[in-house]
């Protein structure tokens, strides 16, 4: 195929032309179905033909295709999804991992046509004239484009064109060609729950709206007139209308962004972790809305450029349909970084460890529009005592590594050890994602605990139970919510709740199908969790310790629940004997008996004499001190 | 309504202007300056002088069981209102109990190994911060002279710097003693509150101190008086300031 080989200057020139402002452009969008699962699938080496979900607790986010064939559904539970579909593989969500995965895709299609915008992982958008004269003709860029795709990534993918992003996404959806100008009467006939699949922002209150009124479908709320939407539903109804009506959703102002709006930042030293560089795209995405919030602009196309300590220029357009918030700003950003380091990593071409380091990041607004309402949501939502406290702890950042300041969330678990999971200031505290999810692998881990093999398991568990998935339960935050601040998000207050609606979510909760209530789920309990009050100590590794009974003789289980004789003073991590005065237990804890290398535990309270308590834990024949009432 | 929160918002732009001044001047002010106490849970407010933690002063809670109980117990109620709080060079807190003592964990940073780095640390956190615990700092050598710019920067900054540990120079000083738990027999029952009489002693109050009998926690995990608590002031004497 010769159009394989096609020099990528030869189309610029007709693409310069596309950009000009005036009707919708014509987009060519090529789409990758159920991304997230293809991604995961190929980080776990799931073979194509076995079906395959992306779980977040414990709801289906995104299944394969032959999954979907065996009936199951986003939104489902995992034990029915698992029900319906015995041999269903369930993956964990990662946008790092999918963003990463993606990155091959965006450059097999750049080799073909120049000017690529990446939408998010999954899919991405360019100028459809480009490459449709180039190639004769839009079948014909479709058929070369997914073939160029297949062929270098194995990725399966869909070619939409149509006038504009939106459309040009829900005729990939469908791989159509929508002819110019009949944009309208394509999206007519669609529901208007199409106009909430943007999983960064929230329309499922409009969408409910418009369908009680009985607006179902795009074409009926495009009849509306613009200035009774604008007067009843508000701005970003707006936007859905000019939408709905095939336009771009912002009139086209257009313009250059000066200059002076691109910032950009010397790494020094060059940057090759991707936590160093996601620490580091932090703070540039913040100097970066800063200066834009300061030109009343927002962004929604985004470039994202770095050199190399080899002197590589690398370069990679986001695009958006909504203005990028900070924290998407650095979603992106930290995403791309992501994708270049582990690319250099894998391919093996790198002359030189060092040469693949960043030394210089820049970020460019491409493509602004006036912030209008966004400004309130980007600092109005941040309290001057957050701010405050904010930047004195990325000070703490810079000194320490992003790593040595943390926050603690709750999340389920029996142990006083497992409830507990750290978060980096700065990085989500959304516990639907996995705790240390970028990366965790390539990012230099925390110092190893003792050889010895108890702790390790009990350790391995631990973290095991931190990050997996499988012990997260559906609905953790009322959970979490209910145990520490006692109000649930239903009770936060008005501007409280304003703030997580006007700020954009950043992990696309699994919602169920529009149009169905969602079905209440009690929180979890944790049978055989110890009620509080908790152990205020909890040492980071478990410490030895021994039990004796008066006569000096070890005290140890005889049955789970059974001890075999009568504690009378403890000595913790070869210390001196403590009298025991009184105790509580033996409780065993069976938990994880289906995975391997669990083993059978049972706790037990002493107090001491010193008016101390341990919370201590029996496992393979030893006792370890996993807290301490202090 | 209308007239306490006109009185308490006066007292807070008197206290600003105060720290203003203060600044400007740089002249060493009293612990009172401020003008603004971070609220405590009611139980322990009636045995610190001023009601509170007084912003910019510094409180040791010296080794001594209970002292991590006490320290949540400090935290709940300004963190609950809003404040942020910091805990510099403790890894192993009991977040849980944390959690069940009333803290706010979304407001609460941890620096657990801040390694030689403990004083940068503690003074960067006293900028932006509402509250900072610091722990280790005689591991880490800190020097009365330090011990002293951190007391400094805390008033400075309107903070509260509590030092898990000991801390000569504090304002104040709050142990425990007399502990005990309830609920615990021969194999039985489970530990459900600890009853414990907390001393406090320092500046604003007088020599002997106050005391009293409280549930540390209490069985929810947060704190309360004992059933049979009463506080035993020796003598209550007007101190100045």
């Amino acid at each position: 195929m010769s159009a394989v080989d096609a020099p990528n200057g030869a189309v610029a020139p007709v693409r310069a032309s596309s950009g000009e402002p005036g009707g919708a452009t014509r987009v060519l969008a090529l789409w990758s179905p159920d991304w997230p699962v293809t991604a995961a699938a190929m980080a776990a080496h799931v073979p194509p033909h076995r079906p395959a979900a992306v779980v977040v607790a414990n709801r289906v986010l995104a299944c394969s295709a032959v999954a979907r064939a065996q009936g199951v559904r986003r939104g489902l539970r995992r034990r029915e999804a698992q029900a319906r579909c015995p041999d269903l593989a369930v993956l964990d969500r990662d946008p790092d991992r999918d963003a990463r995965a993606f990155e091959p895709v965006v450059a097999a299609v750049e080799e073909l046509a120049p000017g690529v915008e990446v939408v998010r992982p999954g899919l991405v958008a360019l100028a459809a004239q480009g490459p449709v004269s180039w190639f004769g003709g839009e079948q014909e860029a479709a058929e070369v484009l997914v073939d160029q795709v297949a062929a270098r990534t194995g990725v399966e993918s869909q070619v939409g064109v149509a006038d504009g992003l939106f459309a040009a996404v829900l005729a990939a959806r469908r791989a159509l060609a929508v002819a110019p100008g009949d944009t309208p009467a394509f999206l007519a006939p669609l529901g208007v729950e199409e106009l909430d699949r943007e999983p960064d922002v929230d329309r499922s209150e409009l969408i409910g709206l418009l369908r009680r009124l009985g607006l179902r479908s795009l074409g009926a709320f495009a009849r509306l007139d613009a200035e009774d939407v604008a007067s009843r539903f508000g701005a970003d109804a707006v936007h859905c209308h000019r939408l709905a009506r095939g336009l771009d959703p912002r009139p086209p102002v257009r313009r250059t962004p000066p200059e002076e709006l691109a910032v950009e930042v010397e790494l020094d030293p060059p940057v090759d972790r991707v936590d160093a560089a996601a620490f580091a795209a932090r703070g540039l995405a913040e100097r970066l809305h800063r200066t834009l919030a300061s030109h009343g602009l927002s962004c929604t196309r985004l470039g994202v450029a770095a050199q190399t300590v080899g002197g590589e220029e690398l370069h990679r357009i986001w695009r958006c349909a909504e203005p990028l918030t900070p924290a998407g700003t650095v979603d992106r950003v930290r995403w791309q970084l992501d994708a270049w380091l582990t690319r250099r990593r894998r391919s093996g071409d790198v002359p030189a460890e060092a040469d693949g380091a960043v030394a210089r990041l820049r970020l460019v607004p491409e493509e602004t529009v006036t912030a209008g309402a966004l400004q309130l949501g980007l600092w109005g939502d941040v309290g001057e005592a957050r701010e405050r406290a904010g930047r004195a702890l990325v000070r703490v950042q810079a000194l320490l590594g992003p790593e040595a300041v943390v926050t603690a969330v709750l999340v389920g678990g029996r142990d006083p050890a497992e409830q507990v999971r750290f978060v980096p200031w700065g990085d989500d505290r959304d516990l639907g994602l996995p705790a240390p999810a970028p990366g965790s692998d390539e990012r230099p881990s925390r110092p190893m605990e003792p050889d010895e093999h108890a702790v390790r398991t009990k350790s391995a568990e631990r973290t095991w139970a931190s990050s997996g998935p499988l012990v997260a339960p559906a609905g953790w935050p009322e959970d979490v919510v209910r145990r520490t601040g006692r109000t649930s998000a239903a009770e936060l207050p008005e501007a409280e709740r304003m703030r997580t609606t006007n700020r954009r979510r950043r992990v696309p909760a699994p919602r169920p199908p529009a149009g169905r209530a969602t079905p209440h789920e009690p929180p979890p309990s944790w049978p055989g969790r110890l009620p509080a009050p908790s152990p205020a100590t909890v040492p980071p590794q478990p410490l030895p310790a021994e039990l004796t009974a008066a006569d000096g003789s070890p005290v140890l289980l005889r049955a789970p629940d059974l001890l075999y004789g009568l504690p009378a003073a403890v000595a913790v991590d070869g210390g001196e004997l403590r009298q025991v005065l009184g105790w509580a237990g033996p409780w065993p804890v069976r938990q994880r008996w289906w995975a391997a290398g669990s083993a059978e535990a049972s706790r037990l309270q002493v107090g001491l004499h010193d008016g101390e308590a341990l919370l201590l834990l029996h496992r393979e024949g030893r006792w370890w001190v996993i807290g301490e009432y202090d | 309504m209308g007239a306490p929160a006109v009185a308490d918002r006066l007292e807070l732009a008197r206290g600003l202007l105060r720290r203003m001044e203060d600044r400007s001047a740089a002249v060493r002010p009293a612990p009172e300056s401020d003008g603004r106490v971070l609220p405590v849970a009611e139980p322990l407010a009636r045995l610190l002088p001023g009601g509170g933690l007084r912003r910019g002063s510094t409180v040791a809670l010296p080794p001594a069981s209970a002292a991590t109980s006490l320290l949540f117990a400090l935290l709940a109620e300004a963190s609950a209102g809003g404040a942020w709080a910091a805990v510099v060079g403790r890894p192993g807190l009991g977040l849980v109990a944390a959690a069940e003592a009333g803290v706010r964990l979304e407001r609460l940073a941890l620096v657990p190994e801040p390694g030689p780095d403990l004083m940068a640390v503690t003074v960067a956190l006293l900028d932006g911060m509402d509250v900072v615990a610091v722990a280790g700092a005689e591991r880490a050598g800190v020097r009365a002279a330090e011990r002293q710019r951190l007391a400094a920067r805390a008033r400075q900054r309107g903070a509260v710097l509590v030092a898990l540990g000991a801390w000569p120079g504090a304002d104040l000083e709050l142990s425990c003693a007399d502990v005990g738990w309830r609920g615990l027999g021969a194999g039985a029952g489970r530990l459900a509150a600890r009853q414990v009489r907390v001393r406090v002693h320092g500046r604003g109050l007088a020599p002997g101190g106050r005391s009293a009998g409280l549930l540390l926690p209490a069985p929810g995990g947060a704190v309360a008086a004992a059933p049979d608590a009463e506080v035993v002031v020796p003598h209550i004497e007007k101190v100045a300031g």
